[in-house]
């Protein structure tokens, strides 16, 4: 396997952002749920 | 339950346009708490074929896919940046239309998913220019030329960024949502600008290879991983912006509740 593509940059930055984007958000989106229960709950 | 109703009263309050059959039909369709009701669910298969199809595609292109006849290798960057280019201008059609029915109907369900596509498509779309810089340099000897393609996919960026920005600047959110969806509007005119801008122009950037209606110029080994990674790439901007648009409903309703408790407090 060539890893020259890789070693460009190119699929290491579509990666990272990916799994960056994808982890910011679930992280976002756990926080407004058990905010959101949260308050409901009071 | 008062965030929902705000809503409502916003979307019917006598300031707001008389809203016709098709209005009616869409506010009942976009109403807040039925996105939730029905994204909520959705949300784990929708992330589980993104993923499946991501990796699929991008791991097809780069490992198992042939090699370009004249670029060799380096054409591999093709299975991560087309797919995001195209990801980048769907994202912004998406945030037109979403900004078309914040200006004709007003409404909060549009204006949230405006608010929420911009910093998705953004990132996408400097993926797609890092990308393309990154192989640039090897075939043009190059990272950027004022290429007419590349650059209007730069304004294509500096207009997301401006959406971002713009939604922000105001103190009255809602007049930050109004100029934003201007903006977005305006400059749709910029898509079909991309696209054509490899016929309208003598480009560096080679023409377009796949064609809807003409035969495709690209080897059929080649393509299906492409196309694998496109949807790959298609559906985690769903994802995504499906997601977040959950989220800023949730965290609106927490804020909501929390000032309707503080005012009973009070």
């Amino acid at each position: 396997m060539n890893l020259t593509p890789f070693i460009d940059g190119s699929y290491g930055i579509t990666v990272l952002f990916l799994i960056g984007i994808f982890v910011l958000t679930l992280n976002r989106y756990r926080s407004a749920i058990k905010r959101l229960a949260a308050v409901e709950k009071r | 339950m008062t965030y929902y109703s705000d809503m409502s009263e916003k979307i019917l309050s006598p300031d707001a346009p008389v809203l016709g059959r098709t209005g009616s039909w869409l506010h009942r369709f976009a109403n807040p708490g039925r996105f939730l009701r029905l994204a909520q669910p959705a949300l784990p298969w929708l992330a589980a074929f993104s993923i499946v199809l991501t990796v699929v595609g991008i791991v097809w292109g780069y490992a198992f896919a042939p090699a370009d006849w004249e670029q060799g290798d380096a054409a591999r960057i093709m299975y991560v940046h087309v797919p995001a280019a195209w990801v980048a201008m769907a994202g912004y059609a998406a945030l037109a239309v979403c900004s078309f029915f914040s200006i004709v109907w007003r409404h909060p369900l549009a204006d949230l998913a405006a608010e929420e596509i911009g910093p998705v498509g953004a990132g996408f779309t400097f993926v797609c220019l890092v990308s393309g810089a990154l192989w640039g340099k090897p075939m043009w000897g190059a990272y950027w030329v004022w290429d007419a393609r590349l650059t209007s996919v730069l304004v294509l960026f500096f207009l997301y960024l401006g959406h971002i920005a713009l939604i922000r600047a105001f103190d009255n959110r809602s007049h930050g949502y109004r100029a934003a969806a201007i903006l977005a509007l305006v400059g749709a005119v910029n898509l079909p600008i991309i696209v054509f801008s490899v016929q309208w122009w003598n480009t560096l950037h080679q023409g377009n290879t796949i064609s809807v209606t003409g035969g495709s110029k690209i080897y059929i080994t080649m393509l299906y991983p492409l196309l694998i990674a496109s949807l790959g790439f298609y559906m985690s901007f769903l994802t995504l912006v499906t997601a977040r648009l959950c989220a800023a409903i949730m965290e609106r309703k927490t804020r909501a509740l929390l000032l309707a408790a503080a005012e009973r407090e009070a």
